[in-house]
């Protein structure tokens, strides 16, 4: 049932943002410290493990699988209830950022090609 | 109109799923037919989205009554929950193959989108550790940034900003792919694999190396996708931590 892959995504997402909330305040830091990362990873290793002992029918999948769907429209009705007008006086911060942090990574793209080759190489 | 105000209002979580999926078919048939699929419909529906909010208030268009329900879908509970969800496209098994360099591009994509995007942040103007890790994070993606924003609880307008910045990466990133493809080496799966990891923007990489080579895009948005769960795991624990005790 798809209520199952529901549960499943309820389960990792509770337990990620309790783990969050816990780390917050072990570092003495307002707020949820990674929880939605950790969440996300919960359920990378869990569907790993599920699949491996075959404990993951399709059906139980797809109920995560309609969330996953979601997101872009979830992001959409986000951005739409964000303070844009006060925002607007960083639009040019935004451009900047969006571009340069870009550049950025893609100038390492060609670096780590060629470490991952040399590894390879130095393997065979 | 009173009347049907109040209904929407009543009814505002049904009333949303109306208004979103509206701008996700207008947003993807822009995207089909009048860019010809250079610029991902979901960049577009983003942009939509934070061009309506300013006709709203300081909740953007949820300030308006009739349309109070699209803060409740994209509020932080379901927004967490579908973003979530997205792992399950995360294979171990999968990433394992680029080995050690898969995770080192993962955490280099992430510090280096992260720390440019607070420098910047700094020198402009934004000095609180909140707003500075939260515009670092929207470096990464669109999504790392309202994540991060939200869990360090920045204010809207700095959040807002970090989504801009996510749909700028995710634009530039589909135009700029097919054309600095070939140089920079990105024509096996293994170096999409790094680029999807390094660069991050799942829907970016997803459209950019679909105008590079179809066969490729699966490989570069596996990484892609780990590395929005890794931006969600660094960027509001550790990266804040260290932003937070070096400006108070």
């Amino acid at each position: 049932m798809k209520i199952y892959g529901v549960g499943i995504l309820a389960a990792c997402f509770l337990i990620g943002h309790i783990t969050g909330d816990y780390l917050g305040k072990i570092f003495h830091l307002t707020g949820n410290l990674g929880g939605v990362g950790i969440a996300m990873l919960l359920l990378v290793i869990g569907n790993d493990y599920f699949k491996k002992n075959n404990l993951m029918p399709s059906e139980t999948e797809n109920g995560i699988l309609f969330w996953s769907t979601m997101y872009i429209p979830v992001v959409v009705a986000m951005s739409a209830t964000q303070n844009v007008r006060a925002a607007l006086s960083g639009g040019w911060l935004a451009f900047l950022v969006g571009i340069i942090a870009t550049i950025a990574c893609y100038l390492l793209v060609p670096v780590l090609s060629k470490l991952s080759k040399n590894i390879e190489k130095s393997k065979l | 109109m009173n009347d049907l105000t109040k209904l929407l209002d009543k009814n505002g979580l049904v009333f949303a799923f109306l208004i979103v999926s509206a701008i996700m078919y207008t947003s993807y048939f822009i995207g089909k037919k009048l860019t010809n699929n250079k610029i991902p419909g979901a960049a577009i529906a983003i942009s939509i989205g934070l061009l309506i909010a300013y006709f709203g208030g300081e909740k953007g268009v949820a300030s308006i009554p009739a349309f109070s329900g699209m803060a409740i879908l994209g509020g932080s509970m379901l927004r967490d929950f579908s973003i979530v969800s997205t792992a399950l496209g995360a294979s171990f098994t999968e990433i394992k193959k680029t080995g050690l360099v898969g995770l080192l591009c993962l955490v280099l994509g992430t510090l280096i989108a992260f720390v440019v995007g607070g420098v910047i942040a700094y020198f402009m103007g934004y000095q609180d550790a909140k707003s500075i890790t939260t515009i670092g994070a929207g470096a990464c993606t669109f999504i790392v940034g309202p994540v991060t924003g939200a869990a360090v609880g920045a204010s809207s307008a700095v959040i807002a900003i970090s989504i801009a910045i996510g749909v700028i990466k995710s634009i530039f990133v589909t135009i700029a792919t097919p054309f600095l493809a070939k140089r920079l080496g990105i024509d096996n799966p293994q170096s999409a694999m790094i680029f999807g990891g390094l660069v991050g923007s799942t829907s970016g990489v997803s459209a950019g190396l679909a105008a590079t080579n179809t066969k490729l895009v699966p490989y570069g948005a596996l990484t892609a996708t780990f590395h929005t769960a890794m931006g969600c795991l660094l960027c509001p624990s550790i990266l804040y931590y260290i932003v937070h005790n070096f400006l108070p």
